[in-house]
């Protein structure tokens, strides 16, 4: 009994410790190793220009963008005083209340009619999405063209039914509005696509039961197929409030910033900021504050929104 | 409680072949109907129909005397589970259950009325207040029968409610289903695949394959009487023993292999002057020959022990045939046992139309039973 017990001389000297330790110690180099590619890219592009960004956020500097006198926290008193970037504050918000709702509200819409199984849906699915595929500039040059004063199709539309026209890009009044509508159009491909396979993930025996029970259209609507779709909105939301923050292309192409600084958008105005003036300094402020912008609204939608929002 | 007729039902899709054609059924009141069949069958399809949620091709459906073919499907006065249960994720199990009446705008009183008996027969009083996903395979079940049971519709489809379940839970809920539906007295129709399920739970069964009817009828009738090849081998586990035969003499050679003499059968007979014959015998009609004399040797190639019984299969020349024993019998693969075939335990099938010739012969079984 007692030779069965011992344990064997060659099994004595091995330390599984020391073993464990090292093959961990390989399996966190080959962990890194599949990494490497990504944090290198993202160091490069994303984590090095945002501390730059903040680091020149306290100072003042050349045209170059060589800094040149530390200011500390003076950008951001200069520009929470300056009425041009308040403006432009404003304006981001009221874009952001435009654009958000009426794309969420238009493509659920789409995407509600486009989920019916009929004929030839596909077609319209496809003129649904399509937007998806065309780029800013581009939607951006049809648009100035329907946004036309007198030969924009739009102004010909309401002289023929006897209103005035309108300076749609030009009126101080109308020209926020117009850039969102444009701004909803081009967005709404991409919202739609994503809304519709919320939609088509939904099991179809939820509504036959429904179906079944004797359950309206709109009985339906409301009780299955916003709560069930209610993931997917949460993240169309989320990324659609980030995207209008962010929105510049089409100010840049349609009124660059103008009447009167009425479409300022933030990005805008950081882009101005820093390439036509080139206060870099100003600019990097401005910048780190719509950050912590979009930070902040993302975090209260998470902490609001989640709260309603079933995942499976 | 309510009839359900079926009239020469026949359903197909984008004007292609019929998957389902000629169905002529007729469903009594408080009946525990079911369709069983392979997937594929179209027992689903036809369950659908009769729910509503699937177009009626050609033909007539009549519940209550009433015909309904255009009829949508919450003005046909039935309900229906699902295989997956289809509970709604975002509701707690009172919303679910109460999901239909709400929608009806039943008024609040008789709401809570009906879902106190129903949570009350169910057994989901504690778990009112539970979402879907905090429940168990057994309770997402019960919370789905609930639903069917509140709506106090007379007639309930079920389509493969208990496939989801593990085979203990499965067969609790088998008798809970039957026990529910003889309290209520619905009249059922239950789509399954699982031929136990159907021997076990109907009063009567049909039997569905490519589309038509195979047979219906009540489940022993199914079982001694197949009416042809593909009820024999679909109804019963393990399956019916089949082998081709032919007549030499007076013996019957089943696949070149077996030989069973036939005593002095008449050749006028049907079976003898069927060209191309099948014969087929139950597991538990391949005695082992302890009392009686034996017919047979055969060489075992593969034991089952199953505690109350074993399972003992033999090579046929290119079948399989199981033997099925009660009791523990200690036999091992490779073994030549003798068995007892008896030529009246046989049944006899046209391999060509698949049509059953003759069934076993019933006097002995009777005998058995009054013994």
């Amino acid at each position: 009994m007692k030779e069965a017990v011992m344990i064997p001389e060659q099994y004595k000297q091995i330390d599984f410790m020391k073993v464990k330790k090292k093959q961990k110690r390989v399996r966190f180099i080959k962990g890194m190793l599949f990494l490497l590619p990504s944090i290198l890219l993202f160091s490069v592009f994303l984590f090095y220009p945002m501390a730059r960004t903040l680091y020149l956020s306290f100072f003042l500097t050349d045209n170059s963008g060589a800094t040149t006198v530390f200011v500390g926290l003076d950008n951001f008193k200069n520009i929470f005083t300056s009425p041009i970037f308040l403006k432009s504050l404003q304006s981001t918000f009221l874009f952001v209340l435009y654009t958000v709702p009426g794309t969420i509200i238009i493509s659920l819409f789409l995407a509600v009619i486009a989920n019916e199984k009929l004929t030839g849906i596909g077609f319209f699915r496809m003129i649904f999405s399509s937007t998806m595929g065309i780029s800013v500039a581009a939607a951006s040059v049809f648009w100035m063209f329907l946004f036309h004063p007198t030969m924009g199709w739009l102004n010909q539309f309401l002289e023929a039914l006897g209103f005035e026209a309108i300076g749609w890009l030009t009126n101080p009044e109308w020209a926020l509005l117009s850039v969102s509508i444009s701004t909803i159009w081009m967005n709404l491909g991409f919202t739609f696509l994503i809304l519709l396979g919320g939609l088509q993930s939904i099991d179809s025996h939820l509504y036959e039961s429904a179906e079944i029970d004797g359950a309206s259209y709109f009985y339906k609507l409301r009780r299955i197929t916003v709560p069930m779709l209610s993931p997917t909105l949460f993240f169309v939301i989320t990324v659609s409030f980030i995207n209008a923050f962010q929105t510049f292309g089409q100010i840049d192409m349609l009124t660059r910033g103008g009447p009167q600084n009425e479409t300022n958008l933030l990005v805008y105005s950081i882009y101005q900021e820093a390439f036509k003036n080139y206060q870099y300094g100003t600019a990097s402020a401005q910048a780190v504050i719509l950050f912590f912008i979009i930070l902040l609204m993302t975090l209260l939608q998470f902490k609001l929104g989640e709260r309603k929002v079933h995942y499976q | 409680m309510s009839k359900v007729e079926l009239w020469d039902i026949s359903k197909s899709y984008d004007k292609q072949a019929n998957v389902l054609n000629g169905i002529n059924l007729s469903i009594e009141k408080g009946e525990f109907f079911v369709l069983v069949g392979p997937s594929g069958s179209g027992k689903s399809t036809l369950l659908r129909m009769i729910a509503g949620l699937e177009e009626i091709t050609g033909g007539t459906l009549k519940i209550a005397d009433q015909v309904v073919n255009h009829l949508p499907p919450k003005d046909r006065n039935l309900s229906m589970v699902f295989q997956n249960y289809a509970l709604y994720p975002h509701l707690t199990v009172e919303q679910n259950i109460l999901f239909g009446l709400r929608a009806k705008k039943v008024n609040k009183q008789e709401q809570q009325e009906r879902l106190k008996k129903a949570t009350a027969m169910m057994g989901l009083a504690d778990l009112l207040k539970r979402k879907p996903r905090e429940l168990s395979g057994g309770q997402r079940q019960r919370v789905a029968l609930a639903r069917s049971v509140v709506s106090e519709a007379p007639l309930c489809l079920m389509d493969e409610p208990l496939s989801n379940l593990d085979a203990k839970l499965r067969a609790h809920m088998r008798i809970e289903v039957r026990r529910l539906q003889k309290k209520l007295g619905l009249t059922m129709i239950y789509v399954t695949h699982d031929q136990v399920e159907a021997m076990t739970m109907g009063d009567r069964i049909m039997v569905l394959n490519d589309g038509k009817i195979q047979q219906v009828g009540d489940p022993i009738t199914l079982y001694n009487e197949p009416a042809n090849l593909f009820v024999a081998s679909f109804i019963g586990s393990p399956k019916m023993n089949l082998g081709k035969a032919v007549f030499v003499n007076q013996m019957l050679k089943v696949e070149d292999f077996l030989e069973i003499d036939m005593g002095s059968i008449t050749p006028a007979t049907k079976i003898v002057q069927t060209a191309n014959l099948t014969i087929g015998i139950r597991a538990e009609h391949i005695l082992p020959a302890i009392d009686k004399e034996a017919t047979h040797e055969l060489e075992v190639i593969n034991v089952e022990q199953l505690g109350n019984e074993t399972l003992a299969t033999f090579e046929i020349g290119t079948e399989l045939w199981t033997a099925k024993w009660l009791g523990q019998w200690s036999i091992k693969v490779g073994e030549v046992v003798p068995v007892h075939i008896s030529k009246d335990k046989l049944c006899f099938f046209d391999t060509d139309s698949g049509r059953l010739l003759k069934a076993t012969s019933p006097t002995k079984e009777t005998e058995v039973i009054v013994v």
